[in-house]
């Protein structure tokens, strides 16, 4: 369930009322228009989670990349042994 | 045209749901209870695009569609050229040139003159586009609520330059399968104009006329085993129904099949599979193994089919069944969508 | 896709199955929560890269599964109304309810539609005054801020002619009742990605203590998926059981305060019916007294009806992971999906339509290389 795909913001509608505040997010190469009032702290370039027309969040980078580093790691170890 | 915001799928038989008019699962059953039964012929069980004739020494192709699409213009292009495009493809899909097309029409009263202009026109390019001509029509008008602005029935005719049949009973273990360029464009492009989903997006229906390719194929001396262009139901509903026909078994790698990032996107948004979303320009080609390098070649000096990759294999094992391998090396089984395909929010 | 195609990455697949298997000592059961779990498990083949002694049972990530059958049948009493538009996500239209599913309903005249944000049913309504724009309000608490966001809308901008019948339901006490049944074979969760982003983990915490169960908040993708259930397995190995984020990309333990505010806002919590499962105390979501005018139910006059399974529909099972679908003696015989007995088989998510789908056992396994 819960189906939320991650796209990047590429512009945004500022409000007075942040909770009216949206943002056009780009999904590779499809745009829509996304509601950011569940992430205000939302600025262009951020990537966000959207489900049903809401941006849940937005994507931490760093967070991201840390299982492929592990891996990376996991990959180093594999090849001294 | 498949109806993307209206799937389907019920237990109850007594009555048509839109569903059986989806290329999936419904619709197979209901040719098989009511069609087939009543309209028996050799020609018919052959289950291809089109009907295989003999007139003395010719052989010839026939076929008929209907499109009922809405909306009737749509990025890249209308009812009307998707009534040309998709009759010339069925001929082509049974190795043969497409030459001449009939078209009634079933227009609903208070249909805008000017629409029915552009969409005549859409024809008109795309016949000539073909080389075909239209020879015969007709014209008929249904009150106001009873039709869909346009409806539009086409049968053509063509002369088969294959030397041998091109049909699922040719396929063989071992062929490769060659999809001539990328899915789902179609699909995505109607969506882009439905009602309640509405994108940005600047993808374009893939509507094309494929004869060509196939001619090249054939002058090229490739043994084309089966053609099959890809519409309602996509990739996905291609194979099975080939699958299931010749009892072989298919495998498709998933990394291999070519879907551009807006289509893919638009597709994970809706949560869609673009392996079962329409396509228009594109068919799948069965090959011998040893002439794959060849066919793709051939394919990909011709415009409509450049973007031609190889996707996967028939194997004598598991007859009737579609396997896809993930790009993380498991499998799955690729099967007939029941009626359509829903976009979801879970 | 950023943030997709790279946890689909064979090579980082393949690492974390075999870091699976070093690890795996005995054989442990995993439940995933989300529907959409299962079904990227099912489709990317996942099950066959893990080790044999993992085994995976699918649990009630469906909202659409376990919406009871009296649920769908006020959903298509309503939706057969004149002057309604009965608006949903597509994920409800075949969910078979005791005289038909919301498909059926559209098929002999009434005005159904696909929507793809709840907003959208707003926006109707507000361009169609003469209409009653109905939404079915169904989804975890992923879906409830979208939702009671366009409850509040509606109310700003005054739009009268809109209604929601609401069909939530919170995860956590269903995971509690899964495990305190005494058939209960699930050893550890891998909880739900997009339900915790909005919720934060917090309250997950209580229940992997008292139950001694690992819950490990996981993604969507095959990564994702391998990385959960390594971490859990690592629990389990170790006789640990507390609360792990593998999505930290997304989720924080405290969740998305605006978004839960939405919905403290809009919903209080309330017991629920599930399909298969039964009566939940304070597992769904109901309108506060503010917003009530706003409820389908209060709006529409609808008799009280019972409603029966099917019989033979072992959804129950199937849903708290007691079954597989392919256990159901009924499963591709008398229930598929074009004649569905129960939701699991209809829903796009459920896991016996996964399972039609995706999975066949009685393949020959030479291909699976």
């Amino acid at each position: 369930m819960c189906l939320a795909v991650p796209g990047k913001v590429v512009a945004i509608v500022p409000d007075g009322d942040t909770v009216l505040r949206r943002a056009t997010v780009d999904f590779g190469g499809v745009r829509k228009d996304v509601a950011l009032a569940f992430t205000p702290d939302a600025q262009i370039g951020d990537y966000v989670l959207v489900h049903v027309g809401f941006a849940l969040s937005v994507i931490d980078e760093a967070e991201a990349g840390r299982v492929f580093e592990a891996l990376r790691q996991m990959g180093e170890l594999e090849e001294l042994q | 045209m498949p109806d993307l915001t209206c799937p389907v799928l019920t237990p109850a038989d007594d009555r048509i749901l839109l569903g059986h008019g989806g290329g999936g699962r419904l619709m197979q059953q209901l040719l098989e209870r009511v069609f087939l039964p009543a309209f028996a012929s050799p020609e018919l069980d052959a289950r291809h695009d089109g009907a295989l004739l003999h007139v003395g020494t010719e052989r010839l192709a026939f076929t008929t569609d209907g499109y009922v699409v809405r909306p009737l213009i749509f990025p890249g292009g209308s009812i009307g050229d998707l009534a040309v495009n998709g009759t010339v493809n069925d001929l082509a899909m049974c190795g043969a040139k497409p030459l001449w097309l009939s078209a009634g029409f079933i227009l609903e009263e208070g249909l805008d003159i000017q629409t029915l202009d552009q969409i005549v026109a859409s024809m008109r390019d795309a016949a000539r586009a073909a080389g075909v001509t239209l020879v015969t029509g007709d014209t008929k008008v249904v009150d106001r609520g009873k039709g869909d602005g346009v409806f539009i029935t086409t049968a053509g005719i063509g002369r088969v330059e294959a030397p041998a049949t091109v049909g699922p009973d040719a396929v063989r273990p071992g062929d490769s399968i060659i999809v001539s360029g990328d899915i789902g464009r179609h699909g995505v492009a109607i969506l882009s104009v439905r009602e309640g989903l509405q994108f940005d997006a600047p993808i374009v229906s893939d509507c094309g006329p494929l004869w060509e390719p196939v001619a090249a194929l054939l002058a090229a001396g490739i043994e084309v085993h089966c053609l099959r262009d890809l519409t309602r139901g996509g990739l996905a509903s291609a194979l099975c129904e080939i699958a299931a026909k010749r009892q072989v078994g298919i495998r498709i790698d998933d990394a291999l099949v070519p879907v551009d990032e807006a289509v893919r996107g638009a597709c994970e948004m809706l949560g869609l599979d673009p392996l079962y979303v329409a396509c228009e320009g594109r068919f799948v080609a069965f090959v011998p193994a040893a002439q794959e390098q060849a066919a793709l070649t051939v394919l990909s000096n011709v415009p409509i089919s450049s973007g031609a990759v190889p996707v996967g294999t028939v194997l004598p094992e598991n007859p009737g069944i579609v396997l896809s391998r993930s790009r993380i090396g498991g499998h799955r089984v690729v099967d007939l969508f029941s009626g359509e395909q829903l976009p979801r929010i879970c | 896709m950023k943030y997709v195609d790279e946890y689909n990455d064979a090579q980082a697949a393949a690492r974390l199955c075999s870091a699976i298997r070093s690890v795996v000592k005995r054989p442990w059961t995993l439940m995933e929560i989300c529907g959409g779990q299962t079904h990227s498990i099912l489709k990317s083949g996942l099950e066959d890269l893990l080790p044999p002694a993992i085994t995976l049972v699918h649990g009630p990530g469906c909202p659409v599964c376990v919406t009871p059958v009296g649920l769908i049948d006020r959903a298509v009493e309503i939706a057969r109304v004149p002057g309604v538009t009965f608006c949903s996500f597509g994920d409800m239209l075949r969910v078979p309810g005791s005289a038909g599913s919301l498909l059926d309903a559209k098929a002999a005249g009434a005005d159904v539609r696909i929507i793809y944000s709840p907003l959208d049913a707003v926006a109707l309504a507000k361009a169609n005054p003469a209409q009653q724009v109905v939404f079915f309000a169904v989804g975890f608490e992923t879906t409830a801020p979208a939702n009671a966001m366009a409850v509040r809308t509606a109310e700003r901008e005054r739009v009268e002619n809109f209604a929601i019948l609401v069909a939530h339901v919170r995860v956590p006490p269903a995971i509690e009742a899964i495990l305190s049944a005494s058939d209960c074979r699930v050893n550890a969760f891998l909880g739900p990605g997009h339900v915790c982003t909005v919720m934060g983990y917090e309250e997950y915490e209580p229940i992997a203590a008292r139950y001694h169960v690992p819950i490990v908040v996981t993604g969507f993708e095959p990564v994702d998926l391998l990385e959960g259930i390594y971490m859990a397995v690592c629990q389990l190995e170790e006789r640990r059981a507390t609360v792990e984020n593998q999505y930290t990309r997304s989720v924080q333990r405290s969740g998305n305060r605006d978004a839960q505010d939405c919905v403290a806002e809009v919903f209080q919590v309330v017991r629920r019916q599930w399909r298969g499962i039964g009566e939940i105390a304070d597992s769904g979501l109901a309108l506060r007294a503010p917003y009530r005018r706003f409820d389908a139910e209060e709006r529409f006059a609808l008799g009280t009806q019972s409603a029966a399974e099917a019989p033979e529909c072992i959804a129950g099972f199937v849903l708290r992971g007691v079954c597989k679908p392919i256990e159901c003696p009924a499963f591709r015989t008398r229930c598929t999906p074009e004649r569905p007995l129960g939701a699991p088989m209809v829903s796009s998510e459920g896991a016996c339509a996964a399972y039609y789908r995706y999975a066949r056992p009685d393949l020959s396994s030479a291909h699976a290389r």
